[in-house]
């Protein structure tokens, strides 16, 4: 072939493929509300068995092949899973659980009460370190018969509901793990849940392909044929994928912060932040009590007059979140909005900084601080850089450091920081996700995700206690209600905003998107518009 | 020397590579001028276009004006340019001049010595330097010398080797001057004009290695670069071009002109061109 021609055949080709990608479009999804969903996962788990490895990926994935107990609405309002209905004693110590009578495991095998004694009272209290927390409160997990279970607790616990979470209790078979290593099962490579999806093939490194599980429990459940989730390690070719339609879901980060606003605008794509509210993450500033002039209150109150939580909502998370109040999200139950609320003010800032002493000197500097940057990845560089303009306002001095992520966790948790900042998540309930941040009982040196600010207040010690082990919401929500105004008032950290995750899916994309943990749900009501 | 001037300047190249590094240089010594305040500084609304609101190149992801980073930027980037070509001239040419003029067991051993630094790849050497020891200005100096003396201390080796066999260095032996003293007084004078060639190449691929580990992540957080700001703005390319075209001009020009120097001085120093 000439030259000539040669090229003009790649012209051709080149011209051609967007016409071809936008005809494929259209045949993929042309079978009614049944039909494949092919979704981005990244990175890629390293095992789909959710008992095991609770990592993101793997309770994306995992949580299409296995179930737990109950599932959550937007309001974190239990509904039935695996267990049809439930009954709590009047004190609060005993809880019943009447399992669904059809589930099957996906061998064939029934789904019967001992799998959840199995998996409650021996396997996930040796391998997760979560539910051991929670099941280590029973004093016992007993099966009266097949489709009963009775998780007796030693002392009442509020959020013991909320610990039947896929991720946070996903069941496992016990006639494949009784007695073996569970980490070193050979099943292990074909994981057997009693979800609405079931492993056909795992191609590592390109795909892990589902399919619906003809036996699920729950009538008409999956809509869905098959999911494919595509492993796509780069985030330039993931937001082309969904531009393409190559891919009609991404959650959580897949999508790069700059990129979601683009996308969402796209007429054949949808956004939504909802489905993250069990996680419910607040993000903050961290200042380590234990130094000066951190301890002084003045000094924490100028540092959050001088923050605009706005600014990092608007111009840093490209508008996904939203300015948080205090400790506890408001997407989450027992958050009190009647809180002190600071407003942006630089002149009360240096008031207040003036009153504490601290004098500027000829360079207009009043105090230099260190601030530890977290090491992953822009949006939290930007976050440093904002803290330390902010700070500048009042003047101070801020200097960056920056540390690789080992590093990081080891200094953090060491408590060799003046400043920093942090995500934590909130697990559906402030005993779960909050307390651990302020209650002095949690001040571990050397363990990340603790109290690692330093913060110590006898009274938030007991407020949190106290709510912890009531049942009544009525009740825990005053306790919360005073415990927030406590914090607020004495800033134990600088709470700025409540971190949204962009859910960016196919507009013909329906019900995907149905309960508190959205993405990593069952998907068996996911279906396509007809 | 007036002769290599002359040469010098008879080239429009090498005119043209001075005059914009002159500019360079004004531009590091204007920022505090015309910007007083810090690059850093939030002084307009986020990705605003070049010549709006006041920015003459536009702003960035956080508002800071882009016109001001790369002022600024110009000195951090010659100042860490030079610091590190200083930092490898002095180690490479120490080394290469004592391998060169002691020979013997002492060379065999630098040279084995350079071959190991050789032998890994510059630029993952720097990252892996500048990861270790924790970015700050003074690490990356340091980690942008220990890659790029190599070359230098090889050049001055062969260089040394050639000119210390001439009858003039043995003339001086035979007159009894010390080896530190015929070193230094007759034979590096005589071998320095390809090392400065070399050397003011050196400044442009330092320039070049600190974008790049900017770039990365990897800068002093606490100093504008104009490889930390096409890292910053890279983000946002196609949003906001201007935010990373600048400061990835501004790199380009300085590097050309620092290359168009260097030619030139090789022509000028050679003393295999006429200069009739």
């Amino acid at each position: 072939m000439k030259r000539r021609g040669f090229n003009k055949m790649l012209l051709g080709a080149g011209l051609a493929l967007p016409a071809m990608s936008l005809f494929r479009d259209g045949v993929a999804y042309a079978q009614g509300a049944a039909g494949g969903l092919t979704a981005i996962i990244n990175p890629e788990p390293p095992v789909l068995v959710l008992p095991i490895n609770q990592q993101i990926p793997t309770g994306t994935i995992g949580g299409k092949i296995y179930e737990s107990l109950l599932s959550y609405d937007f309001e974190l309002k239990p509904q039935p899973q695996l267990a049809e209905s439930w009954e709590i004693s009047e004190d609060g110590l005993t809880y019943t659980f009447h399992l669904a009578k059809k589930a099957k495991w996906h061998d064939g095998k029934p789904f019967t009460s001992a799998d959840v004694v199995f998996s409650c009272n021996v396997m996930l209290k040796e391998v997760h370190p979560r539910a051991r927390g929670v099941f280590d409160r029973c004093e016992s997990i007993t099966a009266p018969d097949d489709h009963t279970v009775v998780f007796k607790l030693k002392a009442p616990f509020g959020p013991f509901l909320l610990a039947f979470e896929t991720s946070s209790a996903p069941m496992a078979p016990k006639h494949i793990y009784e007695g073996t290593d569970y980490r070193k099962n050979p099943a292990n490579d074909t994981p057997i849940g009693t979800g609405p999806f079931k492993l056909k093939e795992w191609s590592r490194g390109s795909h892990i392909h589902l399919v619906a599980n003809e036996d699920y429990y729950l009538e008409g459940q999956p809509v869905l044929t098959e999911i494919f989730y595509k492993v796509v390690p780069d985030g330039a070719s993931r937001s082309v994928a969904m531009e393409t339609g190559e891919a009609q879901l991404s959650q959580f980060a897949d999508i790069e912060p700059f990129d979601v606003p683009r996308l969402a605008a796209m007429p054949n794509l949808k956004m939504t932040t909802k489905g993250y509210e069990f996680f419910s993450p607040v993000l903050w500033y961290e200042l380590n009590l234990r130094k000066k002039p951190f301890d002084d209150l003045r000094f924490r109150k100028a540092a959050r007059l001088l923050l605009d939580p706005k600014f990092i909502v608007d111009k840093i998370n490209f508008g996904l979140g939203k300015p948080a109040t205090g400790p506890i999200a408001s997407t989450t139950k027992f958050y009190d909005p009647n809180v002190t609320i600071y407003k942006t003010d630089v002149a009360a800032a240096n008031a207040l900084l003036d009153e504490m002493g601290l004098k500027k000197d000829a360079n207009g500097v009043r105090t230099t601080i260190k601030f530890l940057v977290v090491p992953f990845g822009e949006f939290w560089t930007r976050l440093a850089e904002y803290f330390r303009q902010a700070m500048k306002q009042g003047g101070i001095e801020v200097v960056l450091e920056t540390t690789d992520p080992g590093g990081f966790a080891q200094r953090v948790s060491n408590w060799e920081f003046d400043t920093t900042s942090n995500m934590l998540y909130q697990n559906g309930d402030p005993a779960l996700g909050v307390a651990r941040s302020y209650i002095s009982s949690n001040i571990r040196k050397g363990v990340m995700f603790t109290n690692t600010e330093g913060y110590s207040n006898k009274e938030v010690d007991e407020l949190f206690d106290r709510a912890a082990v009531l049942t009544s919401d009525k009740e825990r929500a005053e306790l919360y209600s005073k415990v927030q105004k406590i914090l607020v008032d004495d800033l134990p950290v600088l709470w700025m905003t409540e971190q949204q995750f962009p859910t960016i899916h196919d507009a013909r994309l329906e019900n995907a998107i149905d309960t508190a943990i959205g993405v990593n749900g069952t998907f068996g009501r996911a279906r396509w518009a007809s | 020397m007036n002769d290599s001037i002359r040469t010098f300047l008879r080239q429009p190249s090498g005119l043209l590579g001075l005059a914009i590094l002159f500019l360079v240089c004004l531009a590091a010594a204007l920022a505090p001028i015309l910007y007083p305040g810090s690059p850093w500084d939030m002084v307009g609304a986020p990705l605003q276009p070049p010549g709006t609101a006041g920015s003459l190149l536009g702003t960035d992801t956080m508002g800071r004006d882009i016109a001001s980073g790369i002022l600024h930027g110009a000195s951090v980037s010659l100042m860490i340019g030079i610091a590190s070509t200083i930092a490898a001239l002095a180690v490479g040419v120490t080394l290469g001049a004592i391998a060169g003029y002691a020979g013997g067991m002492v060379d065999r051993l630098i040279v084995r010595f350079i071959e190991i630094f050789q032998t890994i790849p510059n630029f993952v050497l720097a990252i892996l330097l500048v990861a270790i020891l924790t970015p700050s200005i003074s690490t990356i100096i340091l980690a942008i010398g220990l890659v790029s003396w190599p070359p230098l201390a090889r050049l001055t080796r062969v260089q040394v080797q050639s000119i210390a066999a001439r009858e003039f260095v043995q003339a001086a032996r035979c007159q009894g001057l010390g080896s530190m003293s015929i070193l230094l007084r007759h034979v590096i004078p005589n071998a320095i004009s390809p090392i400065i060639v070399t050397g003011s190449m050196t400044v442009a691929s330092a320039i070049l290695i600190e974008a790049a580990l900017s770039f990365m992540g990897l800068g002093d957080p606490n100093y504008m670069s104009w490889g930390y700001m096409i890292g910053a703005g890279r983000t946002v390319i196609r949003m906001a071009w201007w935010a990373s075209l600048f400061p990835g001009l501004a790199i380009l020009l300085t590097a050309v002109a620092i290359n168009l120097i260097g030619e030139a001085l090789n022509d000028a120093l050679n003393p295999r061109i006429s200069r009739s």
